[in-house]
Order: structure tokens, then sequence, then C-alpha cells
């Protein structure tokens, strides 16, 4: 359905007027540092990581919202790239993304109504009748009924769940073929979170969907994705089915990531040993594995060379020097 | 980035800005229609003395002559000669600055001092008669217009009640403190002329105060509503948590840190400080740049205009250049 | 075992353009020395409004109604202009110097956000100098630093970043240095809110694990606030689950989760995810928290509850303790409730 080779994203440092005249060099930040997936038809793919680990940048390269440095994105045997102008726009319908913060991502003045009509109207889609038509026809999909009660309302008068679901009825109405979410449910309360993703699969299904499910909460990415691959520092360490991730993480941050997840169960024993430190900057990330210095597993070999991400177990993928022979 | 290098990019970024002002204001003084020796005249003068007066000007030269020997002399420091008698305008305008930096400090300094004390008033007794007076004043004075607030002022202090001067910056009847800085406030403190000193300030007193009132309005919303917004940061909040005093957590704290939009706004303020300065000047006969312009616009001398609004855009310049660097020196998040 | 703190009767209300919404609604809480109380519920239950009672810090427009604050000082506090004398006192009949005195020296609070809550234009030692002499005047300005470098060291931060500005640091290590100015001076309770929510889980695993070193190392009682019920099975000894202001229950944290009885609290730990049980099924609680400013009478999560009977219409219920130790407001543990 999609496929990523090599892909690259720098982002040129800010630096000052006169650092920029006399050094030659500049900075970037490495979000996302040649990495390579695929994401079969039909699939949910979870990309997870601590922040900053290039997550949102990877999402929204997929869609076209930020250029690639480098790099192909192959979507239904295109490379997009380098698509332009109209093609692109025709493209953009199929390719949404939702982004983390419901609250931000709608216009305080904006009915909801006219916030999801929107999108068709960018795109010409319809007569001003139809495109209510539509629109109400999305509410009511996504939990929000009758229409008519929730059409004409502002943001501010609905609760954090129903924000979202605005969110996806606007990112569904173009009846797009891959969607991206971006932590859709990290501002939702627990007790409505599983609804939500309920509320995605069903989407999913009825209207044949793949996804890209950003999050960095692992805790529920289990309950949502197929695969999920992890992410630091703008490479891929583990990508797997998300039963093998959970029951057999392979890699030292995996298992460290998730041994750091609280636990809703007082009997259960302290986690092992939670890895130490804060992940380093982006710009000049450590040599050799990314990981090293606060890996507990670390050996000569690791600060030396960086490590591949190699295929270890029926599709299950890791860069780490303790699989790669 | 260091400070240093801050300030030196913040320099060298300076100099094309400036650069562009000058020629904008070169542009604008051509394009402007009809012939600016014509005009001057106003009435009919011979062929001769036209061209006299051109050749004299440097207005016979191609125009891109006449830009070049523009910018030259703004870089020697020689702002062009006045149409009316060809002195060079930069003694005119040496004669007049001192005046109108006189009324600009004074009167931005009671703008920010009373701006800032009734900011604080007003945001430490938020939503109370005070802050609802306060905020009033604050709208009242930010859209009276100079010339009627000066106006009155003059009647009720100058006319009625005769205890303070209409206009002009001295006694005529007596000689002002020799020329040191120019400030008549500061040269008679400096050679020791108590009497001078007070004659200054009687003259000083009304237009400073009026132009002050005007710029009044905007301190004290800035201050307020700066105040307010830190009171109710979170680092705020933490620090009373904290048990810190409230005096140490107003002053320390909200009025520090609102100090620095509050400097931005000063030097997003020059300009109008300069615009209020004319009005000022104007109304209170005051001899400073201001008062100089209005009458070289009332002659049409468009040498002395375009000298002169060179220099306020050069000051413009500088003063929101001085601006920027203390903020970076203020601000630890600039200096990285 | 004594009270540290002991809450009565308690009542703050928000008075806003649009009504009054009462955020903390007749709670009752008691805090044992050297225990960690966790207070849980969902976004905008009040769980932030109670903490900043306690401080009495709750932001205009924000009241505390009524209700009785009760600390157990442990030494008698004597300040310029005034002393608060040791033994329990309501903390609603201070004055604001006396508070003063209390907050940070007795008292302390962490904010959620470590980002915001650290002046940006003030050194981290000045930070420490500002609150060790705001409580002990005598103190020079070397002897506050050097304290401030020994806390930091503590915390796992190099003594000699003392002289950086917060924007140098990173988010885990800022929400160190508001702990380390919590504890700077000793203080009995430690009030967190949310210490954690902002920041990644690793960072999150390492400051809970300092948190619990410090509370043994200093005798503290904590009152831990968050909406992440993890977080609490691995630290708390009690936990109150609050709901739309209220308290629903109160139970020792293995009862809790073992056998929760409030009906709320039984949803809400069905939707809870766990990643050492992946094949968990999660629940969901239809609909929303009433609103505030427009309360239902009754029980507050009537319109939510599968269990709701004609009574739960009538008054709010009472926060009853059941034979089994723990506190539940709900009429199905009422005696003499006829159940549907
Ligand atoms: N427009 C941008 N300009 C410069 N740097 C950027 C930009 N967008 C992202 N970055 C940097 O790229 C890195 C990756 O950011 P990204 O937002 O993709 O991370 P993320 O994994 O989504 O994190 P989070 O969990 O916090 O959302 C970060 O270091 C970020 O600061
Ligand atoms: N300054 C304020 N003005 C008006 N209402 C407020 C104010 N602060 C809080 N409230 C209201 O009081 C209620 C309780 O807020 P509070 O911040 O205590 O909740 P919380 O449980 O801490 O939520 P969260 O988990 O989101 O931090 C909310 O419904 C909120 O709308
Ligand atoms: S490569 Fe080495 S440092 Fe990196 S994760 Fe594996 S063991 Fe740890
Ligand atoms: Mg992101
Ligand atoms: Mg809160």
């Amino acid at each position: 359905m999609i496929e990523v080779k090599n892909l690259v994203k720098y982002f040129p440092v800010q630096k000052g007027f006169m650092d920029a005249l006399f050094t030659r060099e500049k900075d970037f930040v490495k979000a996302v540092d040649d990495v390579s997936f695929k994401i079969e038809k039909g699939e949910i793919f979870g990309l997870a990581g601590e922040s900053g680990s290039g997550k949102t940048t990877v999402g929204r390269l997929c869609v076209r919202l930020t250029p690639a440095t480098s790099g192909e994105i192959i979507f239904e045997g295109q490379d997009i790239t380098k698509i332009k102008g109209k093609q692109l726009r025709l493209l953009k319908r199929r390719l949404q993304i939702t982004f983390q913060d419901p609250t931000s991502s709608l216009n305080p003045r904006m009915t909801i109504g006219n916030a999801i009509a929107d999108a068709l109207r960018l795109q010409n889609i319809g007569t001003r009748t139809e495109q209510r038509k539509q629109t109400e026809d999305a509410l009511e999909r996504v939990g929000l009924s009758p229409a008519s009660a929730f059409y004409d309302r502002y943001p501010h008068q609905l609760s954090g769940g129903q924000r979202q679901r605005v969110i996806f009825a606007r990112a569904f109405i173009l009846r797009p073929a891959f969607v991206v979410t971006d932590e859709p449910v990290a501002m939702v309360d627990v007790s409505i979170r599983a609804q939500i993703l309920n509320l995605m699969r069903d989407l999913q299904k009825e209207l044949d969907l793949t996804y890209l499910y950003i999050t960095h909460d692992l805790a529920t990415a289990r309950h949502i994705c197929d695969r999920i691959g992890i992410m630091y520092l703008g490479k891929f360490f583990e990508i797997a089915d998300s039963r093998a991730i959970y029951e057999n993480a392979l890699h030292p941050y995996t298992v460290g990531l998730m041994s750091a997840i609280p636990v809703p169960d007082p009997k259960a024993e302290k986690s092992e040993a939670i890895p130490t430190g804060e992940i380093p900057s982006p710009i000049n990330p450590p040599p050799g594995c990314r990981f090293h210095p606060r890996c507990p597993r670390a050996f000569e070999r690791c600060p030396k060379e960086e490590p591949e991400l190699l295929l270890v177990e029926k599709n299950h993928w890791v860069a780490c020097h303790l699989y790669s022979d | 980035m260091s400070l240093k290098s801050y300030v030196t990019s913040r320099v060298l970024l300076t100099i094309p800005m400036v650069f562009l002002l000058l020629t904008l204001v070169f542009v604008i003084i051509r394009v402007m229609p009809g012939d600016p020796a014509l005009l001057h005249f106003e009435r009919h003068v011979s062929p001769e003395v036209l061209a006299e007066f051109r050749r004299r000007l440097g207005l016979d030269l191609p125009i891109w002559q006449q830009y070049i020997n523009y910018i030259a002399g703004l870089f020697r420091g020689d702002f062009g000669i006045s149409m009316q008698d060809y002195s060079p305008i930069i003694q005119h305008l040496h004669a007049r600055f001192p005046a109108t930096l006189e009324l600009s400090i004074y009167s931005g300094l009671f703008a920010v001092v009373f701006g800032v004390i009734l900011g604080v008033i007003s945001a430490r007794k938020y939503d109370t008669t005070t802050d609802h007076s306060i905020r009033l004043l604050a709208i009242v004075t930010y859209a009276i217009p100079v010339f009627f607030l000066g106006m009155i002022f003059q009647i009720i202090f100058s006319v009625w009640l005769r205890i303070l001067p209409s206009g002009l910056r001295f006694d005529p009847h007596y000689t002002p403190p020799p020329t040191i800085t120019g400030l008549y406030t500061i040269d008679s403190l400096l050679t020791g002329n108590i009497w001078a000193f007070g004659i200054s300030i009687r003259y000083l007193l009304l237009p400073s105060v009026t132009l002050g009132i005007i710029l009044l309005g905007i301190f004290i919303r800035l201050t307020r509503t700066n105040m307010l917004e830190t009171q109710q940061s979170d680092f705020v909040m933490s620090a009373k948590a904290r048990g810190l005093s409230s005096f140490s957590i107003t002053y320390r704290y909200s009025l520090k840190n609102a100090f620095l939009p509050i400097l931005t706004m000063i030097g997003i303020q020059v300009a109008i400080l300069l615009a209020g300065a004319v009005l000022t000047e104007t109304t209170f006969s005051w001899p400073g740049l201001g008062t100089y312009l209005v009458d070289r616009i009332y002659h049409r001398d468009y040498t002395a205009i375009q000298g002169t609004v060179v220099f306020f855009a050069i000051m413009v310049a500088v003063v929101t250049l001085a601006v920027d660097i203390l903020y970076a020196y203020f601000d630890p998040r600039i200096r990285l | 075992m004594t009270n540290l703190l002991q809450i009565e009767n308690l009542s703050v209300e928000y008075k806003t353009r649009r009504g009054i919404a009462r955020a903390v609604d007749n709670v009752f809480l008691n805090l044992e020395e050297n225990k960690t109380l966790g207070l849980a519920g969902e976004s905008g239950c009040g769980k932030s409004t109670l903490g900043l009672s306690i401080m009495r810090l709750v932001p205009h427009p924000g009241r505390i109604n009524e209700g009785k604050i009760l600390f157990n000082l442990d030494e008698s506090l004597i300040f310029e202009g005034g002393s608060v004398e040791k033994g329990q006192i309501d903390l609603m009949q201070l004055d604001d110097n006396q508070m003063r005195a209390i907050r940070g020296r007795k008292l302390a609070y962490i904010f959620q956000d470590p980002m915001t809550s650290l002046n940006p234009l003030i050194r981290i030692g000045d930070h420490f100098t500002e609150i060790i002499q705001a409580h002990e005047e005598d103190v020079k300005k070397d002897e506050a630093i050097n304290r401030g470098e020994e806390i930091l060291e503590t915390l796992g931060i190099l003594p000699e970043r003392i002289t950086d500005y917060p924007h140098q640091f990173s988010g885990g290590m800022r929400q160190r240095v508001m702990i380390g100015l919590g504890i700077a001076l000793r203080p009995r309770l430690l009030i967190a809110d949310e210490p954690t929510t902002a920041l990644d889980v690793i960072v999150e695993a390492q400051i809970l694990d300092e948190l619990a070193t410090l509370k043994k190392q200093f005798n503290l009682s904590m009152l831990l606030i968050t909406h992440n019920l993890g977080v609490l099975a691995q630290t708390a000894d009690d936990i109150a689950i609050m709901y739309t202001g209220r308290v629903m229950e109160i139970a020792k944290t293995e009862s809790l989760f073992e056998d929760p009885k409030h009906p709320y609290t039984q949803c809400l730990l069905k939707a809870v995810p766990d990643v050492r049980k992946p094949d968990k099924t999660l629940a969901w609680i239809a609909g929303a928290p009433p609103d505030l400013i427009d309360p239902i009478p009754g029980c507050m999560f009537r319109p939510r509850c599968e269990f709701a009977m004609e009574i739960c219409a009538t008054q709010p219920p009472p926060l009853e303790k059941l034979d089994t130790g723990q506190r539940v407001a709900c009429y199905l543990y009422t005696k003499g409730v006829s159940k549907k």
C-alpha cells in the first residue's frame, strides 16, 4: 500500500546571522534519518517512541505535508515525493492526517459542521446542499448523532472525546485510502479511549482504510495496531507484529520502554532496570548505535558501528548488534 | 549564540534596513508631483534665478547622481542644504535636536513611570473599581488628540491660573545655560545654576506632561496585561507555593517578567513618540525638530524636509536597535 | 496512626460567566503520616483544585466556600510579624502571613508542567536561594547555593549546573529541579500534581522512583495527583477516586484494584490498559461527566451508571465506610436501600 524507502528529513537549525556567515557547516535536526518500512493495505501500523523521536515527522512526510530531504514514498505505485500541482491536490484527498491536539486543530470560531464541510469546499466537491448532507452523514458515522444537534455547535461546546470525533469526521469525509492519526487518544480521558479506538476500527472496516497510528503510549497501541515500529532519534529500532513486540521484544530499548510503563496492578513486581538518562539531542546523535549511552547491554561494538535494521525472526526486524550475526 | 555575536549580527542587519529607509525617503520626495524648485518659490521667478537655484542645490544633476551625492553626503554627516538660505541642514538639526530629545526623555519617563505604576496597581487590584477606573483612564488618554490636551492645559495653567508658561523652552528675558549636552535641565545642573534649572523645568512641565499622558495609556495597558499574564503563569503559582512574599512575587517575578514586553513596546513606540513630539512641539512652540519640520513644510523647503525625515528615520532605527540589544541582554533565552 | 492532614467538608467554587461551578464538593479526606495518598479521576474532576485548596492557592475566580483543612504541624513557626503554634491547626483559619510561612516549608507543591513552572529569567541557583531565604532569613546566599547543589546532586544533576537558566535544562531535569525546590526545606507534606504527565515514560519511571526514595529519606507524606491509575498502583498506599468534584471511593491500593466497589471505579479499571496483559479487552464509559455549572440532582455518575436506581436521583449518596474498610459514595452499599 505504502512503501517508504530510505526516507530522510533534516531540519536546518536556526542559527545566528553571524554564525551562518562565518561557518560553512550547517547543523541539522536529524528528525528522520534514513528509515524504510512498508505498510500493507488494510493494516494498522503503529509508530511508537519517546517525544522527539521523529514519529510526527514520518507521519507528515507520508501525507506530503512536509517535503522529504531525500528518499522515496511509494503510494499506489507512484513516488509521491515528486508529485506536484493538480495531481498533488487530488493525491491529498487520498492521504489524510489528524493532528496531535484536537483542541488546537479546530478553529474556535467555526462551527464544527462548517469545519468539516470546509474540507469538501476546498476540494470543490458537490453543491452546498450535498456538502451539508455529506457532513451530516459523517457526523452520524463518528457517533455524533443526531447530526443536526451538533452541526452548528462550536468546538468549546464539545467534550474532548467529541472533538476527537469531529477531527475524524473531517479526515474521513474525503474518503481517503490512507490516514495518519497522530496521537488520537493522548488528550482523551482513559474512560473513553477504548471507545475512540473502536470507532477507528469501525471506520477502517467501513471505508476500507489503511492507518499509520502514531503514539507514545505502548499500553493502548496493542489494542489497535497490527504491527508496531519503535523509533528512537529518527531511526527504527524494531518492527514486528504487535503481539511479538509485547511478548517477545528484542531490542534493549523496546524492553526498557515496556518496563517503564506503569502497570495498573499493585502486586506486579517492580520492573527491571529502567534505562538511565534522557533522549539526547537529535542534532548530534551519539555515534554507532544511538542508544548505546543509555543501553544496559551495550558492548564494545555499539559505539563504533551503527547497527542495521535486520530481519532476525519471521516478520521481526531489529537494529541492534546483539542480534546482528 | 553569544550575546556578542547577537549584537554584531543585529548591528549588521540594521545597516541594510537604514539604507532602505534612506532610499525610500529619497524616492518619495522625488516622485511627489510638481517640480520642487518651482513649488518652493510659489510665484514666478526668472529662469536664471531658477537655474542658479537648481545648480546650488544640485537639482540639475541626473537622478542617479543626486542619489549618490545624497548617500555619500549622509555618510559624511551632510544632510544637504536648505532651499531657503542654503544653510547646511545639519546645523539646524544639531541646534534643535537637544530640545526634542529633552522633551522626549521627560515625556517618555513620565509615561513609563506612571504607566508602570498605574499598570501594577491595576493588575494587583484586578477586577475592582480601582482597576476599572485606571483602565478607563488608559483608554481616554490614548484617544485624546495631543493638541487638544495641550490647549486645555494651556488654558488651565497659563491663562486661568497663570502659573506655567504656555510655550517656548526658556524664559526669553534670561539667557539659557551654556551648551554642554544641549539639554537645559542637565546643563543648568552641571553648571550649578539652580535658577536656570527651575526655569527649564517650568517650561518643560506642560509639554512633557501632555505628551507623557498621550503615551501613558499604552504603558498602563501593557503593564497590566503582562502583569496579569505572569501572575497567572505557572512559575508565579509555584513561587507562591514555595511561600515567597507577595512583594517579591510582584516585583521580582511579575514586574521583571512583564518588563521585557514593555521594553519591546518602548522600541515600537519611538516612532509614535517622535510623531507625538512633532505635534506637541507645535502646540507649545517648542523649538525642536518638530517645529522645524512643520516650519520647513510650510515653506516648501523640500531639501530640509528630506534631511529632517532622514534624521528621524535614523533615530528610530538606532533606538530600535538599542532596545533589541537590551532585550537580548535581559532575556537569557535569546543569548543561548 | 496520626493524621497529618485531615480535610473535612471542603467545597470550592469557581464563579464563571456562565454560572457557578462547584469543582470540589463536600470532600472528606485523611492522609496519614508517612503515607502516600493517590488522588485520581478524569480531567476536570477537581483534583488540582483540591490540591491547591490545601495550599490555599485556588486561583481567581475560585473560592473555598466552606470546610476545614486540619494539618498537624510538628513545630511552632516564628517569623517576622507572627507565628504559628505547633499541633493540629486549621489552615483555613490562618492569615496570609502564617500561610506563607507554612507554604514551601511544611507544605510543598509540584506542578504538572515543568517547562513553565520555573521563572525563565532567573538562574536555577537563585530559585534555591529565594525559597531558602524566604523561610530562613539569616541564611547567606553562598550557603543557600551550597544546599541547592547538594540537592541537585541527590537528584542526579551535576551541581555545577546550578548557574544555568531553566531553558538550558530538559523537561525531566526541570521536573527534578521542581522536586528539589519542593524538598529543599524538608516539608512534611508534598503535593505532586501530575508530576510526570508531561514527561516520557522512561523519565516518568525514573522520577517516580526518585520520589519514592526521597519520601523514605525525608519521612515525607505525599498527595499524588494523577489521572493515571497505573502510576498509583506502584506508589500509593491509599487511593481516592474523584468524579465531578466528589470523592466516590477511598480504599487501600490493593483492595481498590482487586475489589473496586464504586461502579465508577469498576468501569475505570476496566478501561485502563495494561502492557503486561495486552489481550485485556478495554471497556469504556459511554457519555461524558455532567457539566459542573449545571449539576444533576443525586449521584453525578447516574447517567453513565448501569446500576442506577430511583433513589440515585434524589440526594448525593454519602461517603460511607463499609465493613471491608473502603469508603464508598454509592447507594448500592447503603443499608436498607432496595436494589432493583
Ligand atoms: N518544523 C520543524 N523545524 C525544526 N525542527 C523540527 C520541526 N519539526 C520537528 N522538528 C524536530 O524534529 C524532531 C522530531 O520531531 P517530531 O515532532 O517528529 O517528534 P515526535 O516523535 O512526533 O515527538 P512527540 O512525541 O513530542 O510528538 C524533534 O527534535 C523536533 O524538535
Ligand atoms: N480558573 C478557573 N475558572 C473557572 N473554572 C475553573 C478554573 N479552574 C478550574 N475550573 C473548573 O473546575 C473544575 C476542576 O478543575 P481542576 O483543574 O481542579 O480539574 P483536574 O481534575 O485537575 O483536571 P485535569 O486532570 O485536567 O488537570 C473543572 O471543571 C474546571 O472547568
Ligand atoms: S546495539 Fe548495543 S547499545 Fe544499541 S540497543 Fe543493542 S545492545 Fe544496546
Ligand atoms: Mg508528535
Ligand atoms: Mg489538574
